[in-house]
């Protein structure tokens, strides 16, 4: 797979984390170009360039800029979200250690767009060696006067709970509360972090900024598809024989990222499911890769983008053992809030280990479909939602993995 | 005013009124565990699903405000799947051991299975294991396997008290309410947990398996523990006499009332009843008879009591009524001081420690029915009358309730007073060491014993009802007044409360047109006094 890179293209030199090597490739002059732009302009350049956020939810980013009141008399926040814990996801990671001018200059322009006066990130507590290298970079560019002038940064670490990357889980976490997501509405742009009008962006959703300012929101829908522009950046893991990150447009192929890119299957070399992004995805199968990678690409094809974290299985990884890691993982990071999802998560974990230990019910597996589609859509965030989707894709596209581990 | 429609019915409900509240005035009830009016809205149980027309799924009632137009079903098939969904998740951790569990009865879990839930659990696997009985504080104590995480009583903690002693600490099924280190749940309103607590996680470590509650009766009764007159419920064992120790009062519960307490009461108030059934109670007159105070019956005590007051000169008597004594007790008393033309009368005695006051309920006077007595003119001067007790002026004394020995006066003047008197008569529940002081000692019925109002320290008049008889020959104080003036010859035919009530409502102005009916469970305002100061503790700021 040919094409531009954006996000990493300076991950190659050593020092790209510099504002040195930052700057020589071009670093910080869509920030002086966007500071000669009106804050509309720059939401409508957005808007126009098709980006959306790449945290997982996919929403069109000019638009949840748009929805920040235009007169709030108090303070308005932007929050990036560098909490990145969607199993399969480790993108962001690379983004803050190799490239966090990138972040600081997408800071910069989307603050100008929504007039904020504070950017608070967040990143995530094991992320040590990412948080060192931005906080160097913020120290860096504050020196260097692009900080501290009517916008400063806060870095804020985060202490391990997976829910704190869903944004109002994070807002309260930054509040200095439990993680617990918020009622909505009120939705962030109204009234987010410490009940100002709040911006949260993904951290890779901010690198690009600075390339739609540089070079016209049309430029970088059309690197897309018709509803999502640019590129993204792809995290590889499992079955396959080079894992790691791969950016391309979002246009590409599942098959294409696993084949050209990733180097094709190992394991025993037969594809026997991937998911598509992130662990909260619906599991394809392999007859089901030929889709594009977009948002409404892998929305069409019963599953999603996410946070593009591709994970790859071939026919010798047990599905029911791989559901029975999500599902812990599920019951150990629910944050206990919403009835359905404290209580289900954990028993559904309970139901897929008893059936990997050979000790199933025939009715078990109904029992979980059942209980996962009464559960959808009847809590306050989209973590239950997300465990949903492997709950039911896992079972349903693989029942007879199940079924074979069932006493009859 | 939005209008909206709920299950077919037109409704109009001011802004701000969320479904839960505005189907509750059709009477429809939307069931929900973590809502509570009284507290912010977090919408956790998930419960109260409801469906609005052009939503795309059921939504939560208590976070959804009503308006204009919306159409609202509590009851379609879909609302009643969900719900029954909620349940069977609620109840995926929580033991089933209602048999054992005293929530039982009075348990939304149960109520709700029983009216929404009845499918068959389909949870085989071990269910989460969390801490049991553990004492929060010297009322409370938490059974975290049966908390179903509402955080009512967290909210209660933050939002009404402020003192925030509780949390819900780890994640997901190992959530569980706990104490911050180094806290205990001691504030002074704790007991209200157990009542918004809507399972058995948190029980009352007075009440706890003392008796079933379906053995209890209940009547609306006000606290008399200060002069806020919080509005409550008297719960009796009278049909399991066996339990709780032949105590028959088993708790006292708050009673909704916006204008005085909303849905709360104190600590001091909920607990204050042990005197009740307690073993010195005063079951039987007592006269003093070669030095002693032997029981004697109630025509023979009547008639020393009426001989000692004709015998001596109205300025020879002194009456001290008690701020703790009902409407009724006092007008009686007054109507016994017109008779015999005793002008000695009074009724304010200091206490031995003076009285905490809050911002939410709690009163400084210590007395349910100070406002009443002042109402009624009996405000004399106490001490210049004690004065004239020790000094010889006054000869006889009939003292209600007081324990004089014991007051925030000295207790060696108190004791030359008692001394001083030819006759002491003391009126009172329960033996106190005034009493061995005095030559006729007049058991009085308890408040939950007897029927009567007080006058609250905002002027609103609250009656309260009798829960269960009088212990032995313990008599209200209006009865044993009533007997001592027929015995003096006057013409009474008092043979309630309520007639003294009316009587009241005749002799003094500010109690003019108010009736026992009038007042209703809620009570109402004397003349000239002012609406209510402030926003009743514990409504929503």
């Amino acid at each position: 797979m040919s094409g531009e890179r954006l996000l990493t293209r300076n991950f190659d030199r050593p020092d790209s984390h510099t504002l040195r090597a930052y700057r020589e490739t071009g670093g910080y002059t869509a920030w002086a170009k966007a500071q000669e732009m009106t804050p509309e302009a720059i939401i409508e350049e957005v808007k126009r360039s098709n980006l959306r956020g790449l945290g997982g939810a996919g929403f069109p980013t000019g638009v949840k800029w748009s929805f920040v009141p235009r007169d709030h008399p108090g303070p308005i926040y932007l929050v990036v979200n560098a909490d990145e814990g969607e199993p399969g996801t480790f993108k962001d990671r690379y983004l803050l250690e190799r490239d966090p001018h990138a972040v600081i200059e997408g800071m910069l322009i989307a603050a100008r767009a929504i007039r904020a006066s504070t950017g608070f990130v967040y990143i995530r507590g094991e992320y040590v060696e990412p948080w060192r290298r931005f906080q160097a970079a913020v120290a860096e560019a504050s020196a260097a006067g692009l900080l501290g002038r009517g916008f400063e940064v806060i870095v804020h670490r985060g202490a391990g709970a997976y829910i704190c990357g869903e944004e109002t889980g994070l807002i309260s976490s930054l509040e200095g509360k439990k993680g617990w997501p918020k009622l909505k509405p009120p939705f962030p742009a109204v009234r987010g972090a410490f009940g100002m009008p709040t911006v949260v962006n993904n951290v890779e959703t901010l690198c690009h900024v600075p390339h739609i300012i540089n070079r016209g929101g049309a430029w970088f829908a059309a690197l897309g598809t018709r509803t999502q522009g640019g590129t993204r950046i792809y995290s590889v893991s499992g079955r396959v024989r080079r894992p790691g990150i791969y950016e391309a447009p979002v246009s590409i192929t599942l098959r294409q990222l696993i084949y050209d890119l990733a180097g094709g299957v190992t394991g025993n070399g037969r594809l026997k499911a991937v998911v598509p992004g992130g662990a909260s995805a619906p599991i394809l199968r392999a007859d089901e890769i030929d889709v594009t990678m977009d948002v409404d690409g892998l929305k069409a094809a019963g599953s999603m983008a996410g946070s593009a974290g591709v994970i790859v299985m071939d026919e010798t990884v047990s599905i029911p053992e791989a559901l029975m890691v999500v599902a812990r993982f599920y019951a150990h990071e629910s944050c206990g809030q919403c009835t359905p999802c404290r209580e289900t998560t954990g028993w559904v974990y309970k139901i897929v280990r008893r059936i990997v230990e050979g000790r199933g019910r025939k009715e078990d597996l109904d029992t979980i479909l059942d209980v996962a589609r009464r559960g959808a859509g009847t809590t306050i965030c989209a973590f239950f939602d997300g465990a949903v989707g492997p709950y039911i894709s896992y079972i349903e596209k693989f029942r007879d993995e199940f079924e074979a581990l069932i006493p009859r | 005013m939005p209008r909206l429609t709920i299950d077919g019915t037109p409704v109009e409900v001011p802004p701000g009124t969320n479904l839960i509240e505005a189907a509750r005035t059709l009477g429809i009830e939307i069931p929900h565990y973590c809502y509570h009016p009284a507290l912010s809205v977090v919408g956790q149980c998930r419960l109260c699903m409801v469906e609005i027309e052009g939503a795309p799924r059921p939504t939560i009632a208590c976070y959804t405000q009503a308006a204009d137009g919306m159409v609202v079903w509590t009851r379609t098939p879909r609302v009643e799947e969900t719900r029954r969904a909620i349940l069977e998740f609620h109840l995926i951790n929580h033991p089933l051991d209602c048999p054992v569990c005293d929530q039982a009865g009075e348990c939304w879990l149960q109520i709700y299975y029983m009216k929404y839930g009845l499918y068959d659990p389909r949870m085989v696997d071990e269910k989460v294991h969390k801490p049991k009985a553990v004492p929060l504080g010297p009322h409370v104590i938490l059974d975290a396997e049966r908390c179903i995480l509402c955080s009512r009583c967290v909210r209660f903690c933050d939002e009404i008290t402020g003192t925030g002693e509780l949390g819900i600490f780890n994640r997901g099924d190992h959530s569980e309410i706990g104490l911050f280190p180094g806290r205990a749940l001691d504030n002074k309103y704790s007991g209200n947990v157990v009542d918004i607590c809507p399972v058995g996680a948190l029980t009352d470590r007075d009440f706890r398996f003392r008796v079933r509650v379906w053995y209890l009766e209940s009547a609306k009764s006000i606290c008399p523990g200060c002069a806020r007159g919080c509005n409550i419920e008297v719960h009796v064992n009278r049909r399991r006499p066996h339990h709780n120790d032949g105590r028959r009062v088993a708790r006292l519960k708050p009673r909704f009332n916006a204008a005085v307490n909303a849905w709360w009461m104190c600590d001091d108030g909920r607990y204050g009843f042990g005197f009740v059934d307690d073993p010195d109670r005063l079951t039987a007159p007592l006269a003093r008879r070669h030095g002693a105070l032997e029981p004697v019956g109630w025509a023979e005590a009547v008639t020393e009591v009426a001989a000692a007051l004709r015998r001596h000169a109205p300025d020879g008597v002194a009456l001290v009524a008690s701020p703790r004594m009902a409407n009724e007790d006092l007008m009686a008393l007054r109507r016994l001081a017109e008779h015999l033309g005793i002008r000695q009368v009074g009724f304010r005695v200091p206490p031995a420690v003076p009285g905490d006051e809050d911002a939410l309920l709690i009163r400084a006077d210590k007395n349910p029915n100070t406002r009443g007595a002042e109402l009624l003119g009996l405000d004399g001067d106490v001490a210049a009358l004690l004065a004239a007790v020790r000094a010889g002026r006054v000869r006889c004394l009939w003292v209600f309730h007081h324990d004089l020995l014991e007051c925030g006066w000295p207790a060696a003047e108190m004791r030359a007073a008692l001394e001083a008197a030819e006759v002491v008569i003391w009126s009172g529940t329960n033996h106190r060491p005034t009493a061995e002081l005095a030559h006729l000692v007049l058991p009085a019925a308890a408040w939950v014993e007897r029927d009567g109002t007080f006058t609250n320290f905002q002027g609103r008049v609250q009656r309260f009802h009798a829960a269960v008889p009088p212990l032995g020959e313990a008599r209200p104080d209006w009865a044993i007044l009533t007997e001592v003036l027929r015995a003096l010859g006057a013409p009474v035919r008092a043979t309630r409360a309520e007639h003294w009530f009316e009587a009241l409502a005749a002799a003094v102005p500010a109690f003019a047109g108010l009736s026992y009916r009038s007042l209703g469970d809620t009570g109402q305002l004397v003349h000239g006094a002012t609406a209510p100061e402030a926003t009743p503790a514990g409504a929503r700021p």
